[in-house]
């Protein structure tokens, strides 16, 4: 059969094309724009060519940011999926707990971003945190504002507190799905309970769990606002991610031009492991 | 292989159950003999689940015990019990081959990997996905999927029963024929103890030796298929086994004669009825139409292949009664009952006649 041509169909997506045009498409653009010039102020601008992005590439500050932030990804993503998965199976499936247990759970994603840096950065300290006190107050040393060691262990506890219950929650709605029947024949199978996990559980989880680790890469790599309300990117650059070196070169700096550059490799970046997320998540479904 | 006593066990789903009403299985009392065939039959929601799954060890009974071959295995989990269960819709564990899925059970009781390949060939072939071993389970259909099941039922050898819970329901109706059929094969060559529980009455029948009709949480007859037909105990018996089910007419009672309105019906014996309502029960095969006994009006002829159903109405009661598929329907039509067929039940229960 002929495919039906239509162009009035153009008309009707007109209204998205303009809204993201204006949402997205032109601050992208005037991004490449700064990322190819160069400007002392006063609306003066200099060609630059690629030269940006030259320098951008051969600089130790963007790659030490890069490799800071993918650890710390790949911490909170060993820590959190874990915990998530151990706590989604230790929930209660009926009852009063049910609702107890999700409101808990819901609690610190409910929580602005800046605040969760600001009680981190209270409950830290030493001299009035109720962490850093008694830290400190059982013998430990423990000083995130000099400390790198103890900086990065901060910023890994808070973002665990903070993103652990989504894992949780995504996890929790894949167990529930999974009819009783499944559980009864494992149980005339003889299956142990790592068995049950193995071959029951985790494979029905293992979509949601596709999408949390999605999710959590991508919010984690794109981490702002919590250790920058917390350390700073301090003691000196130890906890500065991308966007903090970002933010730094932008408007601390206010160099226009490689911040420019940086905030398109930064989104190339994102836009590829986005595609590598999709790719293997369509193809999974394919194979089903 | 296990004698299976049910010893005056009753379930409820409720915390704390008062009234009768509260229990989803009141009272069952009975012995599943070694090597068995049985069939546990009746409507949706009758308890008949509750006790298969009680008997599997999936729930604990709030009342009564239950002994394997004598010993009490109330308390005894699942995996103690050594209990085959094949559930409604398929089980299958979506990441494995179907190979694997049959060898799961074993694996899990740590059969030698020699053993665990000869089961599950076998097994393989009596399913007839032999082809399809090294396939991922999740790619099949829904009823290769139940076969996967079924055949997870039946790779141990060891197992004291096994229960099928309305296995066949998502089978189409000719596999259905000849999985059923392989079934009772299975029994007769191994002599396990099988209890099917269904809602068909076809499969009943033809799956077992005894069937234990259930209503409302209780059992309210066992039998052959035979007995049953026969011999309802139960005006629920006969309106649930039989196709059309069985004509269930209010009657008062004198003597040997049965009234129903202006008619009067000879019984073969004096009913040893008490007070309460009195019926008289008689299946529609056991009806005569003819020129002769009682007129009725004939309100409908159904033709469903091999015989024909006729409804009628017989003393403002609707009845029906079967002909052969050449019969006609006389233009006078009046019926009669053959006196075999004869049941009368008081307050629901069938009660026994003297000569």
């Amino acid at each position: 059969m002929d495919k039906t041509w239509n162009n009035k169909a153009w008309f009707l997506v007109l209204p998205v094309l303009v809204l993201v045009a204006f949402s997205a498409v032109i601050p992208l653009m005037t991004v490449v724009n700064y990322s190819v010039q160069d400007t002392f102020g006063n609306n003066v601008f200099f060609w630059a060519g690629t030269e940006w992005f030259e320098e951008l590439l051969h600089s130790d500050r963007f790659w030490e940011a890069m490799v800071r932030n993918l650890i710390f990804s790949f911490i909170i993503l060993a820590i959190q999926v874990p915990l998530g998965i151990f706590i989604a199976l230790n929930m209660p499936k009926k009852g009063w707990g049910v609702p107890v247990c999700l409101v808990l759970m819901a609690l610190p994603l409910l929580v602005p971003w800046n605040v969760v840096g600001t009680i981190w950065q209270v409950f830290g300290r030493n001299d009035i945190g109720l962490l850093g006190y008694y830290v400190n107050a059982l013998g430990i040393d423990y000083n995130y504002v000099q400390d790198p060691i103890d900086a990065w262990v901060t910023v890994i506890i808070m973002d665990v507190w903070h993103w652990t219950s989504l894992v949780v929650l995504l996890c929790y709605a894949g167990l529930v799905s999974i009819p009783d029947a499944f559980y009864q024949a494992a149980k005339i199978d003889g299956a142990s309970r790592w068995a049950v996990f193995r071959y029951i559980q985790l494979p029905k989880m293992q979509r949601v769990l596709l999408i949390a680790v999605l999710l959590r890469f991508m919010d984690s790599f794109m981490i702002y606002t919590e250790p920058f309300v917390v350390t700073g990117g301090g003691p000196g650059n130890s906890t500065t991610f991308l966007s903090i070196d970002l933010v730094k070169t932008a408007l601390g700096q206010f160099d226009l031009g490689p911040a420019a550059a940086m905030s398109l490799i930064y989104f190339l970046i994102i836009l590829l492991l986005s595609w590598v997320f999709y790719t293997v998540m369509t193809n999974y479904d394919a194979e089903r | 292989m296990a004698r299976i006593e049910v010893n005056h066990i009753r379930h409820s789903y409720l915390p704390n159950p008062q009234k009768d009403q509260d229990f989803a299985l009141k009272e069952v009392h009975y012995t599943f003999e070694d090597g068995g065939a049985y069939a546990l039959l009746g409507p949706s929601g009758c308890g008949k689940t509750t006790l298969l799954n009680i008997i599997s060890g999936l729930l604990h009974p709030s009342h009564g015990k239950l002994l394997f071959n004598g010993r009490d295995v109330t308390n005894l989990s699942t995996q103690e019990r050594n209990i085959a269960q094949v559930f409604q819709f398929p089980v299958i564990y979506d990441t494995m081959t179907v190979y694997d899925n049959l060898a799961f059970p074993l694996r899990n009781r740590r059969v030698p990997e020699a053993d665990v390949d000869r089961k599950v060939r076998e097994t393989l072939d009596m399913i007839d996905l032999a082809s399809m071993a090294n396939r991922k389970a999740r790619r099949l259909t829904a009823d290769q999927k139940q076969k996967i099941s079924l055949g997870r039922g039946l790779v141990r050898s060891d197992v004291n029963a096994i229960l099928f819970d309305e296995p066949l329901t998502v089978i189409d109706p000719h596999m259905k024929w000849v999985l059923r059929s392989q079934l009772k094969q299975l029994h007769r060559r191994f002599g396990y103890t099988m209890v099917y529980v269904t809602h068909d009455q076809t499969e009943a029948l033809t799956f077992a030796d005894q069937v234990v009709v259930m209503y409302d949480g209780g059992i309210v007859q066992i039998g052959t298929p035979a007995e049953l037909f026969e011999r309802p105990s139960h005006t629920f018996v006969g309106y649930f086994i039989g196709s059309p089910g069985m004509n269930v007419l209010p009657v008062s009672l004198e003597g040997r004669t049965a009234k129903l309105g202006a008619q009067r019906i000879e019984l073969p014996g004096v009913p040893k009825a008490g007070a309460g309502a009195v019926e008289l029960g008689i299946r529609p095969e056991y009806v005569r139409l003819g020129r002769e006994g009682m007129a009725v009006q004939v309100s409908k002829v159904e033709d469903v292949g091999r015989h024909k159903v006729v409804r009628a109405n017989l003393e403002g009661k609707e009845i029906a009664a079967v002909i052969g598929e050449d019969d006609e329907v006389p233009a006078d039509p009046k019926v009669s009952f053959d006196p075999a067929g004869i049941n009368i039940y008081a307050d629901s229960w069938r009660v026994e006649m003297g000569a």
